[in-house]
């Protein structure tokens, strides 16, 4: 018994090798696996990152884009998945981590199997990728919001921000940003009188931004870099019969905008956005696997339409500024996020 | 003329006189027809709610869980609106405010027959009607694009040269007026808070005046949710957190007292005009918000002392009067 049992394990590991060998060889010319692990699936915002893969695969044509997520968002079915992706010898993982630290040993298990490893919106710690893709930075948010609204305005005007809590601190900072970019003598006709705090409640978002048209006549645009103080300012803005008066711009979700874009109180806004996120990710890999690059600090990424992507310290990478969305593309991102 | 002046609800008056006076040096337009309205349309819900608290308070008791209840039946009613677009408003409205009912029957329930008390159970049903907000949307908002434009126009339609919103808060104002002053249960509930065991003794059922009073604020509550999501067309899982605080504020700056027993309701709605004003002017100063913060608190805190030593010295006179 135990003689036909070593003869069968013999067997099979020789015939896995075979097996292998014989992938190794078509390997040759079968395209790059590069997977999209995202954290759970039946999301919008993960499909719309999906889209961006398959779009930067086409454009590469050496790459195969693969959709995979959990059926619920832990970090357990991500690591189940990466187990099966070693085993299945993919190419590339770029993954949206349930958890920065809880992956850390299957993804190293992963590289030292020769796949190349990212992460990318909601990252991985340090030693358990190569590179961390993040949206955007605060320099280039607070700086967009300002170029948004003075092309409504005109570049002239006083403009108010309805901002969260004023301890928010990515909010402080995006401020903080948009007054720098207000010293820019473009501006000069243009003024930030005042940041109010809308508390990320609605009612008090819109009675900040309704007294901010009251006490200022020279209003002509507000800033909410907020969810919530956006759809609040939108409204108030409506209700005081401001709309064309006083634009509005802001960090926003399209599902929760598209009315206020659409009937033209909030020409337009900006989000990061997940198709990008998937189309530059997918870029990335396939410059790591093809080994343009090694992945170290100062390399330069070629990203197609993302423009040329430059790796910094500890392999965290920016993709640039925010998405801007207006009438003509909301309707398609609404369905997504 | 002297009747009047020893009355809390005038000092407040009085006092809400002096604060728009002092507004007015800082920005002139405050006082303009239109900007009023502003601010009773936006205080309207506050008097709604506060009334309702107001009754609790009566009782002795407090209703921590308000908030939670304009929240879900907010989000309930707006997920109706979402999912059923074809469903008449009205029935939306009743939809909500029996939503808002139920869960203020679970409150009157649990404290008249668990024998909790009533600030531990509103703390306690204050976090499960807010986690199941989360759980009914699955953390989603509804916003405008999912509402339709009838939902929206329930309060900001108008009537005589009112909104919904601002008749919405008269009409309970007056109901609720009557219905303390001359409906037995009414002043049941007075009763019951004023001397308990007197009360008991002549035959009112403490558990029937409670389960009345929670499923009321529940109304009430239920009511403010639909006018909320719909005033500003979002219905998200934070909305009116921390509300409850201000409905107990409107309360006592309207003379209630926390022991119970003791209030009226012209008081509260007086009470939480001067909120209103107060909220509603603060952003237009030119202040830093900080010192608005604190401000608002310092305004809140004085007008109370203000307010309670001259009922204290209208009950010194009173006194001398009857040793004399």
């Amino acid at each position: 018994m135990k003689k036909i049992l070593v003869i069968l394990l013999v067997f099979m590991i020789s015939a896995t090798f075979t097996f292998a060998a014989g992938q190794k060889d078509a390997a040759e010319d079968s395209p790059l696996k590069i997977v999209l692990l995202v954290k759970s699936l039946g999301n919008g915002f993960f499909e719309a990152v999906a889209d961006g893969g398959v779009e930067a695969a086409k454009e590469l044509g050496n790459v195969e884009s693969i959709y995979m997520g959990p059926s619920a968002s832990t970090a357990e079915g991500q690591i189940e998945i990466i187990e099966t992706l070693i085993a299945q010898q993919v190419d590339g993982i770029a993954i949206s981590a349930n958890d920065r630290d809880a992956l850390i040993p299957v993804t190293k298990k992963a590289m030292k199997a020769g796949i190349k490893v990212m992460s990318f919106d909601s990252g991985i710690a340090v030693g358990g990728r190569i590179v961390d893709l993040v949206p955007s930075v605060e320099e280039l948010i607070g700086r967009q919001q300002v170029q948004l609204i003075a092309e409504l305005t005109d570049y002239k005007g006083q403009i108010g921000v309805v901002s969260a809590t004023s301890q928010a601190t990515n909010q402080n900072a995006w401020i903080d940003w948009m007054y720098e970019e207000f010293k820019d003598s473009k501006y000069k006709d243009m003024e930030l009188v005042e940041v109010v705090y809308g508390d990320d409640a609605s009612d008090k978002s819109y009675r900040e931004a309704v007294a901010l048209m009251q006490k200022y006549p020279g209003l002509t645009g507000i800033i909410s870099p907020t969810t919530i103080g956006i759809l609040a300012a939108a409204k108030a803005i409506e209700d005081e019969g401001m709309q064309g008066k006083v634009q509005l711009t802001g960090l926003g979700l399209p599902s929760e905008m598209q009315h206020y874009i659409e009937n033209g109180t909030c020409v337009q806004m900006a989000l990061w956005n997940p198709i990008d996120l998937g189309y530059t990710s997918t870029m990335i890999l396939e410059a790591l696997i093809t080994g343009k690059v090694a992945g170290n600090e100062g390399d330069k990424i070629d990203c197609g339409r993302m423009g040329t992507i430059e790796i910094g310290k500890d392999g965290n990478a920016v993709m640039g500024t925010p998405f801007v969305f207006n009438k003509d593309n909301i309707a398609k991102f609404a369905a997504m996020f | 003329m002297r009747e009047l002046i020893k009355k809390r609800e005038f000092t407040l008056l009085l006092l809400i006189a002096v604060m728009l006076m002092l507004i007015v040096t800082q920005a002139p337009s405050f006082v303009s027809p239109e900007n009023i309205l502003r601010i009773i349309n936006d205080t309207s819900i506050l008097i709604m709610v506060s009334i309702g608290q107001f009754m609790v308070i009566l009782t002795g008791g407090i209703d921590l869980s308000l908030a939670s209840i304009i929240g879900f039946s907010g989000m309930a009613a707006s997920m109706l609106n979402q999912y059923f677009p074809d469903l008449p408003v009205i029935l939306i409205l009743f939809a909500g405010m029996g939503i808002g009912t139920f869960l203020g029957l679970i409150n009157g329930v649990l404290i008249a027959f668990g024998k909790v008390p009533p600030i531990i159970t509103t703390l306690g049903t204050m976090s499960i009607f807010r986690g199941f907000t989360f759980v009914m949307s699955k953390g989603q908002w509804v916003t405008a694009h999912e509402m339709t434009e009838s939902y929206m126009n329930i309060p900001h339609g108008s009537f005589l040269g009112l909104s919904n919103l601002i008749w919405a808060g008269v009409i309970v104002s007056l109901v609720m007026y009557y219905f303390m002053k001359y409906v037995r249960t009414g002043r049941e509930i007075y009763a019951i808070g004023g001397n308990k065991v007197a009360a008991l003794f002549v035959g009112v059922k403490e558990n029937k005046i409670n389960i009345i009073v929670y499923s009321l604020v529940g109304l009430l509550s239920g009511l403010a949710g639909v006018m909320w999501t719909a005033r500003y067309a979002a219905a998200v899982n934070e909305t009116a957190i921390g509300f409850e605080l201000f409905t107990v504020a409107a309360c006592v700056l309207g003379g209630v007292s926390i022991a119970g027993g003791s209030g009226t309701v012209v008081g509260v709605i007086l009470g939480a005009l001067f909120l209103g004003i107060l909220t509603n002017a603060l952003p237009v100063v030119h202040l830093s918000p900080f010192y608005q913060l604190g401000l608002q608190g310092v305004v809140i805190l004085g007008a109370m002392i203000i307010n309670t030593l001259s009922e204290k010295r209208n009950e010194k006179k009173l006194l001398n009067r009857r040793l004399q």
